[in-house]
């Protein structure tokens, strides 16, 4: 699938920071749609070993804000012919997202989304308990009488859960077979910039395997921005904070819908294989480590079990971390930079692997054209520094 | 059928007999007995379908980790999924069925996967049924055939409560090293806990060692040591899943979760016995010695009655003779190596003087299966020319095939602690490098192999940990002498043409696979492992990871050190969710006169942790009819709300006021005593995040609230901060301490002073005063606060005497017409005043400015929590603004929150707030809107069902825009 180079060439067009789903999507989309071939990824691990491989593969577009949901709405039209597109299997699966409410605050906001997904045509609707009780009829409404029960949801008819690692490979054999070089192991030590009056830009990276002159360089690497960013003389708003998830062992199938609630802090769904993949909220703290930690599981398997108590005898088989990089708005930081020739695709927090394809999408036409794609100007670097945030945490916090 | 006489040690107890079935067929046991072991001992060696190709499996390690002998059992009226069968100990009744069928085991209907098999190489499911149309069908297939076990929809909640322990040291495996080293570790002073997965402690000597007389003593005398050491708690039948930071131990037994946390921690988990690989190395009848040894020395039982050995070490010779002592015929002893070391060459001696066949140089080209799908042959490979090739000898009948090719560490709890681990050729194993403090191995994990070298190892670990805790130990201990013959084959991997070479049991991935996979590109093994799947079936790559490994270097031409381990992970063995779960406490808070409301006809609601009145039930009215009764009440008499949830905290400290200074937006340092002021909380990027009113009680005392579900975390920042500027500041979070009830409406005053002596009229307690003073008797804090506008109070009083005044002032109201209000009515009284609720009238990025509380904003402060922040946004044009709009008197439009405002078919804000105003008689509502919107006459609504609604703009607020209901004297308060 993939070409193992022994040596990186000394000057690239284009260089990839990063060879997860959206660093790998970038350069598919810049081989593919704008004929830029001489483009080399760069990865400190493994394809898809970031946060690619480590999320729990929601696919949805019901977001908050108007920028959001038209980004997030690309990105599933996409979704749907990337198999096709790629000759790839992604088990793509459409399978409905529920995110329960239960309270009436939430229930308000459940009516908000609802209402600015349907005014760009996205399918929700927020429905009421008997709705959920339906669809979900094995689901205890009442919360195992433990805190309040399911008033209502969301639904989102469009949500899909997707095999995650195959994203990856299906975009790097796409790119790789249209001639763009991927180089695993290999790590970024530092960003050369010249000024030549106009500002500090981007004419060439080391790596541990040597150095590269490029004038262009995307940086695409979720948790470790910061670290990137520093090599460029930039700062940004984002902390990195641990996202956690688990899975249990393979069931036969029973759960068909994604269900969230924000509430209990905790999503689940059942994977191809039969699996229960589960996940919570963040973990308040900032760390820079994919460790896990027991309470994580503990307190997901109690709120799961108020709503599933008949999963009491299921086995939990791995749990597993992620850095997620949080940005204060909740949306990403997505195009060009004060750094000429240096561009960024940050800020995915805990919803990034949804957005793959319509980032490698805008980040390609970026990159190609110097300059920002229409569909990420809400995502600007500068906003913050101008206070025109994109406010997606009432979409975006636990739902990821 | 299979049992053997009985024998010394054995696990089970023959005077209990205990009937079970499977598969629908009756079959008995002794109580000790697992399922597997009992199956067996009974005759029956399928125990489950392999997860793809849906051959027939049996039984693999014996050691709680067998992925394809998995039940679905029912017992006690509940069916459970995904039972391991080697674990599962069998009960009176029990039934049990295998998982992954389609009309049983024996006639599978899916077992012709395994002829279609070379067309389901690795990955075959990226490669096919992706178009659109297809995949729907092809994924429900897909989903039915995967998924072992079935979870039954009306199992119960079971609720299994937690244990929280403490240990100097603990021990996770009571082999021959663990042993060693609690023993140790307790000698030096250290209390010890050790825990081991078995019921009995003694690990591999507990079956391993039969033939080895004088080490089965030196384990036992171990065994009496720690049995009978004060200082050492043993923990059996206990699984230790996971190590966390800080020496964090989750163990799990049958019935709970246990977490301990210990000093220093020892790993002496010992190796996993490894397969080999070969041709059909999955058939039942084909198992790991180890495995075949634990059925004979724990349970009693023959798994075969004509056995072929493979093995590449003396431990294959050992359950040679074992299998000779149980009366078991040992048909060849296959030695892939040339050369046997000298532990192995005496005990070669004495099978070939007992008639055995050993063989040097040759492993297993294939295995065949006979009529009943078991192993009945085995077929030789030769190394020739630097290769297994096919040897030219006669097959050999065997019903049995024991495998004992090496082992690979247990060291995945080692691992997820943050050891490193590298290679060691001469043990042909990974073996920790550095380890984290206080962490340490000892025994098979370090490739210590011999029984000496194990003891050695662990007193050494042992007396390391202790001295990690502080206790230093008198003894000294030796450096045991290195291993005579390694355990563990390089390469125990043997190809055929036509596969069927089982690398990883549990996920059917034969040795071409990994081909197929490395040619793909997928050649590191975290890729390889996400693309082939292997080691993340049941067993977690407990019999398949070291094989991968090898078999990854081999086709990349590397050495194994150069090949990186995929991150180990918990949980070490499976958990249920139910032990991690615990009882599952979700508290619930109750005000002190929550039991009143109940019987006063409260309809509850939730708030933050707590519960609230939403409305109380009044004889044949609606709900909305009951909270328009509330609200008019009140509006014109007396209303009584229990406002106790809201966040209450207290500030003391010369730097009080500047602190809150800092934390809110406003001026505090300069409120008057005896005064309050409205508080709006920022975070840094000048977002509205909370409200409250602030008291100043004395020069260095402040009390105020927040909103009630922040309270908790709230308190938690301002402790936060206060640490972090240093500045000398005590915060009382008084939150539960405190009741608070609001008392307002025009005839509040009168109904006050019937149970105060403390003057009230507007000059001695003017509108946002604090009073100290006594009410009912009981000392209370009043807040004259005016946030559903009328004239009121918010009466604070401690917890315990909360009742007493709560009746006082209902007594005390009866005669003004007293009554309650519940949420639903506070919320339309605060509307008509237009006052908001942070959080329903504010979103993720509402800024004061936006909501018209520039009055609250105090920019000239030196510094507050979101102030920079605001000081850019005021120069931007403003993103939207809240307003207020009001339909015509008797118009229902359907208006409901978070409906949109559209302006030129763009959305232009959000309805927030609406209601239909009792007071008012019309619908009134809140709405944050862009400005062009709100300078427009009126804003069009979408409600359900996308008609529009003009609704008119209307100025804020909409009841008595002038305050005057704050001035109204005692007695004229008539509305």
């Amino acid at each position: 699938m993939f070409t193992r180079h022994e040596r990186l060439k000394s000057a690239y067009d284009v260089v990839i920071i990063g060879a997860g789903g959206h660093g790998l999507a970038a350069a598919y989309y810049l081989a593919r749609d704008h004929g830029m071939t001489d483009v080399a990824v760069l990865d400190q691990s493994y394809i898809g070993g970031g946060n690619t491989g480590r999320n729990t593969t929601i696919i949805r577009s019901n977001y908050l804000t108007p920028d959001g949901v038209k980004f997030y709405d690309e990105s599933v039209r996409l979704w749907r012919d990337l198999s096709q597109d790629f000759d790839l299997n992604l088990f793509y699966s459409t399978r409905g997202h529920f995110t329960l409410a239960h309270t009436d605050s939430a229930m308000r906001t459940m009516r908000w989304r609802a209402e600015v997904n349907k005014h760009f045509g996205v399918q929700s609707e927020a429905v009421d308990a008997k709705t959920v009780a339906e669809a979900i009829p094995m689901m205890d409404l009442s919360c195992g009488g433990h805190g309040p029960p399911v008033l209502g949801a969301l639904y989102h008819a469009p949500g899909a859960i997707a095999r995650h690692d195959a994203v990856a490979w299906g975009y790097g054999r796409g790119a790789d077979r249209r001639g763009v070089e991927i180089h695993q192991e290999t790590q970024l030590l530092g960003v050369e910039l010249e000024d030549h009056g106009s500002g500090p830009a981007v004419v060439g990276v080391r790596t541990n395997r040597g150095r590269i002159a490029t004038r262009k360089l995307l940086c695409a690497v979720a948790g470790s921005t910061p670290g990137v960013l520093a090599m460029v003389g930039l700062r940004s708003p984002i902390h990195i904070h641990p996202l956690q998830a688990m899975v249990s062992e393979p069931l036969k199938p029973w759960l068909d819908p994604i269900i969230v609630s924000g509430s209990l802090h905790i999503y689940v769904s059942q994977s191809a294989r039969g699996e229960l993949v589960m996940g919570a909220s963040l973990d308040p703290y900032e760390l820079h480590s994919t460790r896990s930690t027991l309470d994580f599981a503990e307190s997901l398997s109690a709120h799961l079990l108020e709503l599933f108590p008949f999963l009491s005898d299921v086995r939990i088989v791995r749990q597993w971390a992620g850095m997620a990089d949080m940005t204060p708005d909740f949306a990403p930081i997505m195009g060009k930079t004060p750094v000429q020739g240096f561009y960024l695709d940050s800020g995915w927090g805990t919803w990034g692997f949804k957005a793959t394809p319509v980032c490698g999408k805008t980040m390609s036409y970026t990159v190609a054209n110097d300059q920002d794609h229409p569909l990420i100007r809400g995502f600007a670097f500068d906003r913050f520094a101008h206070y025109a945030l994109t406010g997606e945490k009432g979409a975006a916090s636990v739902g990821h | 059928m299979n049992r053997l006489a009985a024998r010394p040690g054995e696990w089970i107890d023959r005077s209990q007999r205990i009937a079970f079935s499977f598969e629908g067929h009756a079959h008995h046991g002794y109580q000790g007995d697992t399922l597997t072991s009992a199956l067996i001992a009974s005759g029956v060696r399928t125990l489950g379908r392999s997860f793809k190709y849906h051959r027939p499996r049996g039984a693999l390690s014996v050691a709680n980790h067998d992925a394809n002998a998995i039940v679905q059992i029912r017992r006690a009226g509940r069916s459970i999924p995904n039972q391991r069968a080697d674990l599962l100990p069998i009960a009176e009744g029990l039934e049990a069925f295998a998982v992954n069928t389609q009309g049983g085991l024996a006639r599978d209907r899916r077992r012709h996967l395994d002829r279609l098999s070379a067309y389901l190489p690795v990955g075959f499911y990226y490669k096919a049924f992706h178009s659109k149309r297809l995949f729907p069908y092809w994924e429900r297939l897909f989903r039915n055939l995967t998924g072992l076990g079935a979870v039954d929809l009306d199992a119960p909640r079971v609720v299994t409560p937690k244990r929280h322990e403490f240990a100097d040291v603990a021990v996770i495996g009571a082999g021959p090293a663990g042993l060693a080293a609690a023993v140790a570790a307790a000698d030096a002073g250290a209390e010890v806990v050790l825990v081991d997965e078995n019921p009995r402690i003694g690990g591999s000597a507990t079956y391993a060692l039969a033939s080895e007389t004088a080490s089965a003593q030196r384990v036992a005398d171990l065994i009496g040591s720690v049995t009978s050491h004060p200082r050492i708690r043993r923990f059996v039948t206990t699984v230790a899943t996971g190590l966390y930071a800080d020496h964090l131990l989750a163990l799990v037994t049958q019935d709970r979760l246990l977490k301990l946390r210990a000093g220093s921690v020892i790993i002496a988990q010992g190796a996993f016995e490894q397969p080999a690989v070969f041709r059909n190395n999955d058939l039942p009848g084909v198992m790991l010695a180890s495995g075949a040894q634990r059925l004979m020395h724990r349970y009693a039982v023959a798994p075969a009655s004509r056995v072929g050995i493979l093995g590449a070490n003396v431990h294959a010779y050992r359950a040679a003779l074992d299998a000779r002592a149980a009366g078991i015929e040992v048909s060849v002893l296959l030695d892939l190596r040339e050369r046997p070391g000298p532990q192995s060459l005496p005990l070669a001696e004495t099978l070939r003087a007992q008639g055995v066949r050993v063989l040097n140089g040759t492993g297993v080209y294939a295995a065949h299966r006979g009529g009943s799908g078991d192993i009945d042959s085995i077929e030789l490979a030769e190394w020739r020319e630097g290769a297994w090739r096919r040897s030219s000898a006669n097959a050999i009948a065997v019903d049995g095939l024991w495998m004992s090719v090496g082992f690979a560490p247990a060291d995945a709890l080692l691992r997820q602690a943050g050891a490193v681990v590298q290679y060691d050729a001469r043990a042909c194993q990974f073996v920790p490098g550095v380890l984290p403090p206080g962490l340490f191995a000892c025994g098979k994990v370090n490739g210590v192999f011999d029984l000496d070298a194990r003891v050695a190892d662990g007193q050494r670990a042992g007396t390391a940990a202790a001295l990690h805790c502080g206790f230093e130990s008198r003894s000294c201990f030796g450096v045991g002498a290195p291993d005579q013959e390694t355990a563990t084959h390089p390469y125990p991997i043997v190809e055929h043409p036509e596969g069927m070479n089982f690398v990883d049991f549990d996920e059917d991935l034969q040795l071409k696979d990994f081909a197929n996979a490395v040619q793909e590109g997928f050649d590191n093994a975290e890729l390889l492992k996400r693309f082939t799947t292997v080691g993340m079936g049941l067993s977690q790559g407990k019999h398949s990871n070291a094989n991968a490994l090898r078999v990854l270097a081999q086709l990349r031409g590397m050495p194994l050190d150069s090949i990186a381990q995929t991150t180990a992970r918990p949980m070490f063995q499976s958990v249920p969710m139910s032990h991690l779960a615990g009882r599952g406490f979700s508290p619930e808070r109750r005000t002190p006169v929550d039991a009143d409301h109940e019987s006063l006809g409260a309809v509850w609601m939730p708030a933050g942790n707590w519960r609230r009145p939403a409305y109380y039930r009044r004889d044949r009215l609606t709900r909305e009819e009951s909270i328009a009764a509330e609200v008019r009440a009140l509006r014109g008499g007396i209303g009584l709300i229990d406002v106790g949830t809201l966040g209450k905290i207290e500030a003391h400290g010369s730097q009080a006021g500047e602190f809150l200074d800092r934390v809110y937006t406003g001026h505090f340092g300069s409120l008057k005593v005896g005064m309050t002021r409205y508080g709006l909380m920022l975070d840094e990027s000048g977002v509205i995040v909370d409200d409250g009113v602030i008291a100043r009680l004395a020069p260095e005392v402040f009390y105020f609230t927040t909103t009630t579900g922040n309270s908790a975390a709230l308190f938690r920042e301002l402790v936060r901060l206060a640490t972090w500027w240093r500045m000398p500041v005590s915060l009382v979070n008084l939150t539960g301490h405190f009741a608070a009830f609001n008392l307002a409406g025009p005839r509040s005053r009168e109904a006050l002073a019937r149970l105060t002596s403390l003057a009230l009229d507007d000059a001695a307690f003017p509108y946002l005063g604090v009073r100290e003073a006594k009410i009912a008797n009981v000392p209370a804090r009043l807040l004259r606060v005016g946030f559903v506008g009328e004239l009121g109070y918010e009466i604070h009083v401690p917890s315990g005497s909360a009742a007493e005044v709560w009746n006082a002032i209902r007594t005390a109201g009866a005669d003004f017409g007293i009554t309650l209000i519940g949420v639903e009515a506070q919320r339309m009284l605060r509307l008509e005043k237009a006052h908001i609720i942070v959080g329903q009238d504010t979103d993720g990025l509402t800024n004061p400015f936006e909501i018209g509380a520039d009055w609250a904003v105090k920019m000239d402060k030196p510094f507050f929590i979101g102030q920079r922040s605001l000081a850019i946004i005021a120069k931007n044009a403003p993103r939207q603004q809240l307003v207020g709009f009001a339909l015509e008197p008797g118009r229902y439009a359907g208006i409901r929150e978070c409906h949109l405002v559209i302006r030129d078919g763009d959305i232009a804000g959000r309805v927030t707030s609406v209601g239909q105003s009792p007071t008012l008689g019309r619908t009134i509502g809140l709405a944050l809107v862009t400005p062009a919107a709100a300078r427009d006459a009126t804003l069009s609504i979408r409600i359900d069902g996308g008609a529009q609604v003009a609704a008119p703009i209307v100025p804020l607020p909409f009841y008595d825009p002038a305050g005057a209901r704050q001035r109204i004297d005692s007695g004229g308060a008539r509305s």
